[in-house]
């Protein structure tokens, strides 16, 4: 997906937004602009459904970048024959985690298209925010702090039992939430944030990693990880830093302030589990790494993601 | 038995690394040992072992063990034809497979014919399920495995013959690890001091199946749990071997191998199956390393069934060396399709294609 | 081709299935590869299926072994 829109989308539409290559552009008059689909299989999971994604997916995007969310787009695609009952309480849905995040819906659209012409139902919502910090990539340093917010995959793991896949029973919901009380850590010196959606942990971090002329280093010791995911990930083999969140971030924030921002981010019941998980590094490993130090003291290289992650017997 | 800190503890890692190097530091000759299994491949690197493993003086090669690895590439293509070219069928598989790219692509890839789908499984009865489920649907379960798998595929036939089940066959591609090791011994061609072996293999078929490595070839070798903590018992176990110049097969996965394997699951394979001379990838056909399903059963065999033809042997592709890179005799980089042609986005060999694969592993880590 | 994960078993079914415990997630097992299965053993799943029973006994002596190792070594 990131060679098509590298080789495909940007030489297209040649501009200096899209070159950003980032989930949210940042327009003049402090405009930040997102869009997302979404098209998640099976529309319901516990602790959430297809419209809370849509919603939290599109305000973490712009959070992420430094922008408080304000305004939605909602658009529809819905097959032919899908049950009102599941249509309003999609609804229902949307407006609740419309207003946790404080966001208004202002505009959107609805098609409906024949049975077997979509799956259910599909969404898209743009968001936009009004900008009031901009990530500061380029001033990362040796020694600076990288923070998860929380603990890893639950989002995965509710998807795939809601999908009773593999004959599974785990009590897990999704950790599907808005990022909103991440804006004003921004102001606490934070440089960089981004959220853990598909590709989870280990993706998010080797793309940062890719930009900087550091190495980036990890202790799996520090990783928190709910039991259930540690559970369900070791029955199916599946590596629990490759499974996708919908409510989770890491940021990226200079040594002297982390353990203040730390403290915030553990205030807010969503960061309960937040944990420093590692750091930026200079003399470990080479520039554009990300190496994990595993629980038995052995060093791991991590890539991003490249084929869907699949239950092993190997 | 829940928790087992010891098994994952890093200062006893420390330890048994220590003892390891000491165990190295007087021996005259360097340590090469062979971990059959694709599980132990990924266990060494997903904790990253290999290089602490250098260190302390053994260097580890990576053997036959991996299915990914050593299923011919005409099996995957046949499973291939099945989904694209039969229509209103379910072709089942375990995760693994579905990555392996045929000159047809890859069962992720590849589109089907009408009506027809993939389903992941985690487990064969997962497949037995959907065939009842779907009776208007010709269930195809894409069965390859080794010793520990092939007892439940054995057994999900046996279930669908017990049922009656018309629209359900297994696409097997059965491994036995000892006599792909008496093959790769014969062969005579590469430097191995000791082998690890593959623990869960190890509880259907005991620990007497290996002891021909020590008694006829004079290697030592160790049945190892799957923790990093008993791998590196494991390996100081064969060290130790080494140094005595007594070899024999060391059982460090107690715990869960009973000497005598299960007896259970040998009776189902002995009932169900028979031996068969295996063509495996790279190594070429050993006489009776693979299983097939006996002739009372070909109703549920997928290749009779469905009129399949697979020649053996002509699926690798040109300049492919992941035959030597299988036994151990090379090493990634003195492939010529390494690494430009074949990487891990677009892999053109077993190697590359298993996470486990000597050069998935080389790429991704040999940096290291 | 060994992945294999020790879990404790929490439901048997007279038809030779049942379900088994990891760390709180609970996975279908076929039991039929084993003798007398009780509740509360610990088994090795592999693929749905309970492969071998864990000798508690066994257990104790690799972790025993485990801890010398590491004394011996002044780890």
């Amino acid at each position: 997906m990131r060679d098509f829109i590298a080789q495909h989308i940007v030489p297209t539409f040649r501009n200096p937004f899209l070159r950003e290559l980032s989930d949210s552009s940042h327009l003049p008059r402090r405009v930040a602009f997102t869009t997302d689909s979404y098209v998640v299989d099976p529309i319901f999971f516990p602790g959430g459904d297809i419209g809370t994604l849509a919603v939290n997916g599109t305000v973490n995007d712009l959070v992420v970048s430094g922008a408080i969310p304000r305004y939605m787009s909602l658009a529809f695609i819905l097959e032919e024959g899908l049950p009102w009952d599941d249509l309003e309480k999609i609804l229902r849905s949307i407006k609740r985690a419309a207003r946790r995040a404080d966001v208004q819906v202002t505009t959107g659209d609805t098609k409906v298209v024949r049975r077997g012409q979509a799956d259910k139902i599909y969404l898209n919502t743009s968001g936009v925010g009004f900008i009031v910090a901009k990530p500061r990539l380029k001033s990362i340093r040796p020694g600076d702090r990288i923070i998860l917010t929380g603990t890893l995959g639950e989002h995965s793991l509710a998807v795939m039992l809601a999908r009773s896949e593999f004959g599974l029973e785990a009590k897990v919901k999704s950790d599907c939430a808005p990022l909103n009380y991440l804006l004003p850590l921004w102001k606490k010196g934070v440089l960089w944030m981004r959220d853990i959606t598909r590709g989870g942990l280990a993706s998010i971090l080797s793309e940062l990693a890719e930009r900087l002329p550091y190495s980036l280093l990890i202790e799996e010791e520090k990783i928190p990880l709910s039991r259930a995911v540690r559970g369900a990930s070791e029955l199916l083999g599946i590596d629990p830093l490759y499974l996708a969140c919908e409510g989770r971030a890491v940021v990226v924030v200079p040594q002297k302030q982390a353990d203040l921002v730390l403290q915030k981010i553990r205030k807010n019941p969503l960061g309960r589990r937040a944990a420093i998980i590692g750091h930026i590094d200079d003399k470990i490993g080479k520039p554009c790494e990300l190496l994990l130090s595993t629980v038995t003291g052995g060093l791991r290289l991590l890539e991003p993601l490249t084929s869907e992650l699949l239950p092993r017997i190997c | 038995m829940a928790k087992m800190k010891e098994l994952r503890d890093k200062s006893i890692t420390r330890a048994l690394l220590r003892e390891i190097e000491q165990k190295t530091g007087s021996l005259s000759r360097p340590v090469r040992i062979m971990e059959v299994c694709g599980t132990h491949t990924m266990t060494i690197h997903r904790y990253g072992l290999k290089t602490l493993l250098e260190r302390a003086g053994v260097e580890m090669v990576s053997g036959p063990g991996c299915p990914v690895c050593i299923t011919p590439n005409e099996i995957h293509e046949a499973c291939l034809d099945l989904l694209t070219e039969k229509e209103n069928i379910i072709l089942t598989s375990f995760g693994d497979m579905t990555r392996v790219p045929t000159r047809k692509g890859s069962l992720q890839t590849a589109v089907p014919a009408r009506k027809s789908w993939v389903k992941i499984v985690y487990s064969s009865e997962e497949s037995l399920a959907m065939a009842r489920a779907h009776p208007d649907k010709e269930v195809i379960f894409f069965g390859v495995g080794f010793e520990t798998t092939i007892p439940s595929i054995a057994l999900t036939v046996k279930k669908a013959h017990e049922e009656g089940l018309q629209n359900f066959s297994v696409l097997s591609a059965l491994w036995l690890i000892p006599p792909a090791l008496r093959a790769i011994l014969q062969a005579g061609e590469t430097e191995i001091s000791g082998f690890l072996y593959p623990g869960h293999v190890s509880t259907i078929i005991g620990v007497k199946p290996y002891q021909f490595v020590a008694d006829e070839y004079g290697i030592p070798g160790a049945i190892a749990g799957f923790e990093p903590n008993d791998i590196l018992l494991g390996i100081s176990a064969i060290l130790s071997q080494i140094k005595e110049g007594r070899p024999k097969v060391f059982l460090e996965y107690r715990r869960a191998v009973n000497p005598s394997g299960n007896p259970l699951a040998m009776a189902v394979m002995e009932e169900m199956l028979e031996p068969k001379d295996a063509f495996w990838r790279g190594l070429g056909r050993i006489p009776g390393s693979g299983l097939k399903l006996k002739k009372s059963y070909a109703a549920y065999d997928a290749q009779i069934k469905h009129k399949l033809r697979i020649k053996e042997g002509s699926g690798d592709l040109p300049g492919c060396r992941c035959g030597e890179i299988l036994r151990g005799l090379v090493a990634p980089p003195q492939c010529p399709l390494y690494p430009e042609k074949c990487t891990p986005n677009s892999p053109l060999g077993p190697c590359m294609v298993s996470f486990e694969g000597a050069c998935y592993v080389y790429y991704k880590y040999g940096r290291q | 081709m060994c992945l294999g994960i020790p879990a404790k078993v929490t439901h048997i079914e007279s038809s030779g299935e049942g379900k088994v415990d990891y760390l709180g997630t609970k996975v279908r097992v076929n039991f039929s590869l084993l003798e007398d299965v009780k509740l509360g053993d610990w088994v090795i799943v592999h693929a749905g299926f309970a492969i071998s029973e864990l000798d508690e006994e066994e257990a104790q002596e690799t972790l025993s072994l485990l801890r010398e190792i590491a004394k011996e070594q002044g780890g």
